[in-house]
């Protein structure tokens, strides 16, 4: 017995065992998220319930379990028509359920507007629109494509009016600006600049007229729908987003439903306070966020790095260095973010815009919280772990490439760029990987920088400069924050939890894969480096 | 100041007098004197920690890399003194080559090796750098055994051909004289004997000093030997005679085996 503890043995074992568990919580973590974000866009059937009291339900069965307080067997069933009933979600004990059935024609509606509706169709009001086919199902098709078609020409006008909008803001601003430096000195210009931007005005409200009308216009097509209850409704077709009849759909249709869904939710804006819709805005923001940090983290960490270890004098003042470098990874992100407030947002940014943009004031630009203010604060924030990580592996590499490169006549900074930084590379890059893993899960501190719930615009787009630092953004991570904790509806939220908490790991698994994989390659090329 | 140019006439390439060196508290070199003859191979030999590698790497100033080191003294090459504040390092270090006791490869490809001190000097015509791969690596006889892969890294290398390699990096620079501190010690006998073959070819071009634990190579590829214990230069001479009829007591008693 004595034999087998010193033979080492069962510490071997008892760390396998650890690193198996740990795969195991890790995996069943990832399974439960995508179990519940990625079946969350399958087309449930809509199931009708009859009840011992006589009334019924019609609606999708969530989840089964057992009454906490009385223990009987009950469902979850989301009911939708939160407009009609006041509550998405009902529980039923199954003891009172009389029958079920799936009525065919029962159609499930994804609204704009309250969540969806679960419902029967009894009429298509085909006020202006000719609709020629028979049933009224498919006249609520064709109906819907007309009207689909219609907001597309409204979409076009939207995108004008913002463009216009855009020029009017920017001329406000230009103005604001001539008026400041100056009012008798630049009248000349100021008028050019008002007639301009009240062209631009009056466009916009010709448009904003021409986009009423259209609205106007197909807002009155509208569809008859009956509930469960038998109460009537009457829906307008721009209301509608999506019209389905699960019950009666085939496995290619729901596949292709479910398809769409996907796309909606990777390339779509959020709706209804985040809760349905999709997560473009926010999977932009965080894919920014993340590049810039990068961006400012990277050659900061690194160059502090070769400073620290290739020229700096070892002795208490790099030992001090080191230590706090150390430290400062300690240091609870959210000090980070008061800190981002205080430095970045009111020093920096107050400065710049006193600076650039007095006439502005006191409507902050840089004064106030914006992607460029997250980025610096997270890669303040991850610059320690860069550091470490090259430090280390410009340690590693051995002394002999150092000597046999200045043997040869090379200086310093011949022997740090054509050797020693390719071959640092590959541990460079674990340093990148990490950060950037920590950095796009860091919430707290972006609370206070930047984040917002609903960002009307992104902060890149077509018009010049193209990246606008100064815009507030939203983040995947403050997004699960929100949608999951600050929603009035969270029953309805939490598939949305789900999703966008699936969206954050896989975000973070691209960008740790694709850079692994840049750094096996290197890896493979400079195998010397241990790191 | 012993006499270690037994051609008159020929004035000393490296001439080392009275040169003190200091590794923070330790002393680790004590007056030393001596003189090295262009063209000739030149070995240090005596026991670990004699400080006969210091001295190797005072030549080409690679203890400015030692931070504690503090030299005294004077060490001239062609008449120059190489601790002067005038001296370019850089110059230096290329006309002073250096192989050290562990083969160290660049991890690039065998042609980027050889031309890595032309390449750091700006030379970068393809015709001058593949001139120089092909020159140097015939010269180190290794021509041969790499001609078809000189596009693989050279960190797939056998420890011998390694060597070789570094070797060849260093003529690629045209120096004077090529440093080499235990090229041989981690290498088979085969691998040794073709090193030891090398020096002897290479003689004719270069001057070579070479440090050693193996007294056999240094009585093999040596012109002039000098035995060192702790920091001292206990002689220098003619191999021969070093070998055959020393003069000091502790030479003797190294050479034969009672000690070291």
């Amino acid at each position: 017995m004595k034999k087998f503890w010193k033979s080492g043995e069962p510490y071997v074992l008892a760390s396998g065992a650890s690193l198996a568990i740990m795969l195991v919580m890790t995996l069943a973590l990832a399974g439960v998220i995508m179990s519940n974000g990625l079946g969350y866009f399958w087309p449930r059937a809509l199931v009708k319930l009859e009840q011992k009291d006589g009334s019924f339900a019609l609606g999708q069965v969530m989840q089964k379990e057992n009454n906490p307080i009385s223990g009987i067997r009950r469902l979850q069933l989301k009911v939708g028509n939160r407009d009609v009933f006041g509550q998405d979600f009902r529980w039923v004990d199954e003891q009172d359920i009389v029958s079920r059935t799936m009525p065919a024609d029962a159609v499930l509606l994804e609204r704009r507007e309250h969540g969806n509706y679960f419902g029967f169709l009894q009429g298509v009001t085909a006020d202006g629109l000719t609709l020629t086919a028979a049933t009224p199902y498919e006249k609520l098709q064709q109906g819907l494509k007309l009207v689909s078609a219609k907001l597309d020409d409204t979409a076009k006008i939207k995108k004008q009016m913002s463009n216009l909008n855009y020029t009017a803001e920017s001329l406000r601003l230009k103005l604001l600006k001539l008026e400041y430096s100056g009012k008798e000195k630049n009248a000349a210009e100021i008028g050019e600049v008002t007639a301009v931007r009240e062209k631009a005005l009056a466009e916009f409200t010709a448009l904003n007229e021409q986009f009423a009308t259209i609205q106007a216009g197909i807002g009155t097509v509208t569809a008859q729908f009956t509930d469960v209850t038998g109460a009537g409704k009457d829906i307008a077709l721009v209301d509608i987003i999506t019209l389905q009849r699960p019950n009666s759909m085939s496995l290619f249709a729901k596949c292709g439903a479910y398809l769409e869904r996907l796309r909606e939710l990777l390339l779509d804006d959020p709706r209804e306070s985040n809760t349905e819709g999709g997560l473009f805005p926010a999977i932009f923001g965080t894919v920014m966020m993340v590049m810039l940090m990068s961006v400012f983290s990277l050659p900061f960490g690194v160059i502090a790095a070769i400073y620290l270890r290739e020229y700096a004098r070892e002795g208490l003042m790099t030992r001090m260095v080191r230590i706090a470098v150390n430290n400062l990874a300690g240091v609870p992100s959210i000090v980070y973010g008061v800190f981002g407030l205080g430095f970045f947002v009111y020093g920096v940014g107050g400065s710049i815009d006193s600076l650039f943009f007095p006439e502005r004031l006191p409507t902050p630009t840089f004064g106030t919280g914006g992607i460029l203010w997250s980025s610096l604060t997270l890669a303040l924030l991850t610059v320690p772990v860069v550091i470490v990580a090259t430090e280390e592996s410009l340690a590693s590499i051995p002394k002999g490439i150092r000597e046999g490169s200045l043997a040869l006549g090379a200086t310093k900074f011949q022997t740090l760029t054509k050797n020693l930084l390719p071959m640092a590379t590959p541990g460079i890059m674990t340093g990148l990987i990490l950060s950037m893993a920590r950095a796009a899960g860091e919430v707290a501190p972006l609370m206070i920088v930047g984040v917002v719930k609903l960002a009307p615009t992104l902060p890149f787009d077509t018009n010049f400069p193209f990246f606008h630092m100064e815009r507030k953004f939203m983040h995947l991570g403050f997004h699960i924050y929100d949608v999951g904790f600050q929603s009035p509806n969270v029953e309805a939220a939490k598939p949305m939890v789900y999703v966008t908490t699936m969206l954050l790991l896989a975000i973070v698994v691209v960008a740790s894969s694709t850079a692994i994989y840049l750094r096996n390659r290197m890896r493979k090329k400079y195998t010397t480096s241990t790191f | 100041m012993p006499q270690t140019n037994e051609q008159a006439g020929n004035a000393p390439i490296l001439s080392v007098s009275g040169l003190d060196l200091h590794y923070g508290e330790a002393h680790a070199l004590k007056n030393v004197n001596l003189d090295m003859a262009r063209h000739q191979v030149t070995a240090f030999i005596g026991p670990s920690g004699c400080g006969k590698s210091t001295l190797l790497r005072c030549f080409n100033r690679m203890n400015d890399l030692v931070e504690s080191a503090r030299i005294e003294g004077s060490i001239r090459f062609n008449g120059d003194e190489i601790n002067g504040p005038s001296t370019d390092v850089i110059t230096l270090r290329r006309k002073i080559g250096m192989v050290f006791q562990q083969s160290n490869p660049f991890p690039k490809s065998i042609y980027e090796n050889i031309v890595y001190g032309l390449r750091i000097a700006g030379v970068n015509d393809k015709a001058t750098l593949d001139e120089t791969v092909e020159r140097s690596l015939k010269s180190t006889a290794i021509w041969n055994e790499v001609k078809d892969r000189l596009n693989d890294s050279a960190l797939g290398l056998s420890g011998g051909q390694a060597q070789r390699i570094c070797i060849a990096r260093a003529i690629a620079v045209n120096p004077e004289i090529i440093l080499m501190d235990e090229p041989c010690s981690a290498l088979d006998p085969i691998s040794t004997l073709k090193i030891e073959e090398l020096i002897e070819e290479l003689k004719s071009k270069y001057t070579i000093v070479i440090v050693t634990h193996n007294m056999q190579q240094a009585a093999r590829v040596s012109d002039v030997t000098a035995f060192f214990y702790l920091g001292e230069l206990i002689e220098a001479g003619g191999t021969r005679k070093i070998f055959t009829n020393p003069e000091k007591k502790q030479t003797e008693d190294y050479i034969t085996g009672r000690f070291g």
